[in-house]
């Protein structure tokens, strides 16, 4: 990595500087007194003592964002993949999903002098830290309904991407070049937000939930679906945009009619859905003109070979053993990410592997859970099902009705030896699946408890 | 009481689950489905998206939707006449959130702007000034909500609520339910739903049917009567909904939102 043209304040104004030993003395007392990993509690000292903090800790750093409801995570921790090479200095990166501002410092402060940062951003806290960070690039995934106790419904979010989208065109007190927003062209709700962006990159990177999309944002038609992708609304001009580069099965395609393989570590159409949209954002985050920029521009294939590799993801897709068998835990926190859970055990199990779901709704689960109702869990028709977590009853009802037979077991560990046992009991060869593994299903508190267990 | 025969059938038609689909309220439809055909009564499900003439149905389920799309269904259900038609005809009509709001005579966007509604149930809302109402609704059903027989009243019903909306219940519709925890219509009289003939309204998701099987069946034989009289439904094995509101309702207790606990203890001897 060449150095830096420009890099973050070694020096930090007197206000921000005490809020940073502030936010570090908390952390390590958080971390000491076995309170979690602590960067929440720092970040919102920090935050607290100087509000203009993540503004001053971004200064002179190349900052990428990510946001969507589904795949934030897994994006950011690719995007930090393409950035790195070895021997480069590290990228600053919330990667414990601490997505919100207290997060952001927390991350910049722990890669101090790094000069690039790859921050994973809560949907509804995108418009303040672009205001806050002056991203180089701001990768916008999807948008479904999702904790709609909490977050906003999926329009009114789209409004305000938006807004934060037309504030890129007149940038306060900035200089230099300004902001390339990489966007999912296949769903309807982000191209509305970055249509109002001055600089887009479309992606083709696919959408299989439409059912928050229907209902025209621009003049309130339809919005209808055609093949491959394309979408167009029955009462204005809103269309799918012209794409830069789309996905053709697990094939990135580009204008300039160039072909990459999509062949990943991550399992899924989803993920590789996600290192689409990487392998056009990487690049940009290279672009000769960037300040600091680390050296030769990134190319597509060059991109690709880097997130290869990644296997898991915060545990997300990472297999533990458990009495010899092992479990898979896959993260599934709305509908729209259970139906591509579903399409992952399709591809990846046979059609009676042993399944465990566990559904928490807890606050950052969403306190309502209704939205189970939206999850097709008939597709789990066939598999032996075992039903666990908080919400364990509502699930259990909710299979009721779509006649999936299922065994309610309150903790999730027995759960799944409930599963290894009928697993073994049902295969010819005794072990669970025909590949001999077995897969938990959990949304959000559900998936971070277990994975702790286990 | 007659017994539902076996040629004896049921369209269930999910109204515009693409517009007014996001609070999972589509699963009224699929339990009213799935209880009927338990009870060997031939059904159709249809999810009977927009942008097509609505179907004709025993039973129309409307959920809750976002303001716009809520505004969209309405003026397309309004333009083509079925579901009204239909409630005349003595079609059986449950309106969640929004899909109760639309209901009334009228109902508000984000910005308190005043939208026709389909006039089917005496209710007017309009946009509150307080928080949003967001959290587990329980709700005891007053003396003069609907009862399945003389001798079967509802018990309390209990879902969760997500919204902005005050609801006023006119002289022509009434009051489903008082609440004891929660928010409900909200105008300061503390009830919750509405309803009148066979049109029925609740802010209750959960969605509501799956969480009180009891107005599911009750729905159920009022779309199932004949000239004869209501039918008998035989009983269905609840052993999971039961568990499920009985943890709801300890839930409710612990959070310490509840009057109910109180209510229920008031009953006992």
């Amino acid at each position: 990595m060449t150095a830096p043209t420009s890099s973050p304040p070694q020096v930090l104004p007197a206000r921000a500087s005490v809020a940073v030993k502030a936010l570090q003395l908390s952390n390590w007392l958080s971390r000491a007194l076995g309170r979690g990993s602590g960067t929440v509690a720092g970040g919102r000292v920090g935050l607290a003592l100087d509000p203009a903090l993540l503004a001053t800790l971004a200064n002179g750093r190349r900052v990428a964002l990510v946001s969507g409801t589904n795949g934030k995570t897994t994006t950011t921790r690719m995007l930090v993949a393409a950035l790195s090479d070895e021997g480069g200095q590290p990228i600053a990166s919330n990667d414990t999903g601490a997505n919100m501002p207290a997060g952001h410092v927390a991350a910049m402060v722990e890669s101090f002098g790094s000069p690039t940062a790859v921050l994973e951003v809560d949907e509804g806290y995108l418009g303040r830290v672009i205001e806050d960070t002056h991203p180089r690039v701001v990768v916008l995934l999807n948008l479904s309904r999702d904790q709609l106790d909490r977050i906003s419904e999926v329009r009114m979010l789209a409004e305000r991407w938006r807004a934060a989208m037309d504030g890129l065109r007149s940038p306060s007190g900035r200089t230099g070049p300004g902001t390339v927003v990489v966007a999912n062209a296949d769903d309807p709700m982000v191209a509305w937000a970055a249509l109002a962006a001055p600089e887009v990159r479309w992606v083709g990177a696919g959408q299989v939930w439409h059912n928050d999309a229907v209902g025209c944002p621009a003049c309130g038609g339809r919005i209808v679906f055609g093949d491959q992708g394309s979408w167009a609304c029955d009462g204005c001009d809103f269309a799918r945009p012209p794409c830069d580069a789309w996905i053709e099965g697990s094939v990135l395609v580009t204008a300039d009619g160039s072909r990459h393989s999509l062949a990943i570590g991550l399992p899924g159409q989803f993920n590789r859905a996600n290192a689409a949209m990487v392998a056009v954002a990487a690049p940009c985050m290279t672009d000769d003109g960037a300040p600091g920029g680390p050296g030769p521009r990134l190319s597509l294939p060059a991109v690709l070979d880097r997130i290869a590799t990644l296997d898991q993801v915060q545990g997300r897709f990472a297999s533990s053993m458990r009495n010899g068998h092992p479990v898979r835990l896959l993260l599934a926190k709305n509908p729209a990410g259970w139906v591509a859970i579903f399409d992952l055990l399709d591809e990846s199990r046979p059609p009676d592997s042993p399944v465990v779901l566990s559904i928490n709704a807890r606050i950052a689960d969403g306190l309502d859970t209704s939205w189970l109702w939206d999850v097709p869990f008939d597709r789990l028709a066939g598999r032996s099902v075992t039903a666990t977590g908080d919400r364990r009853l509502d699930l259990a009802v909710r299979l009721h009705y779509a006649e999936v037979p299922c065994k309610v077991v309150p903790d999730p560990l027995a759960a799944v030896d409930r599963a290894i046992d009928m697993g073994s009991r049902g295969g010819v060869d005794s072990v669970p699946g025909a590949d001999g593994g077995i897969d938990f299903l959990g949304n959000y508190t559900a998936f971070a408890d277990f994975r702790k267990r286990i | 009481m007659s017994n539902p025969g076996a040629d004896s059938s049921l369209t269930i038609a999910v109204v515009y689950p693409d517009l007014l689909g996001t609070y999972g309220d589509g699963g009224n439809g699929l339990v009213l489905a799935r209880r009927a055909s338990w009870r060997g009564v031939g059904v159709r499900l249809v999810q009977a998206n927009s942008g097509r003439p609505l179907p004709t149905a025993d039973i129309y389920c409307i959920g809750g939707g976002e303001d716009g799309p809520g505004i969209t269904a309405a003026k397309a259900l309004r333009a083509e006449g079925t579901l009204q038609r239909a409630a005349d005809n003595g079609a059986v009509v449950l309106g969640v959130c929004a899909g109760f709001q639309l209901l009334g005579h009228s109902f508000p966007d984000s910005a308190d702007r005043s939208h026709a509604g389909l006039e089917l149930l005496d209710v007017t809302t309009h946009k509150g000034t307080g928080r949003r109402a967001v959290g587990d609704l329980v709700a005891v059903p007053t003396p003069s909500a609907p009862r399945r027989a003389a001798d079967q009243p509802l018990p309390p019903l209990i879902g969760f609520e997500n919204h902005s909306g005050v609801t006023t219940v006119g002289p022509e519709a009434r009051p489903v339910a008082q609440v004891v925890t929660g928010v409900g219509n909200g105008g300061g009289d503390g009830t919750e739903g509405a309803w009148s003939g066979r049109v029925f309204g609740t802010y209750l998701h959960g969605p509501v049917l799956a969480r009180n099987t009891s107005l599911a069946d009750l729905l159920l034989g009022w779309a199932l009567s004949t000239s004869d009289g209501p039918v008998a439904l035989e009983p269905l094995d609840d052993t999971d909904e039961l568990a499920l509101r009985g943890e709801r309702m300890a839930a409710v207790e612990r959070s310490g939102r509840s009057r109910v606990v109180r209510w229920f203890r008031g009953l006992r001897p």
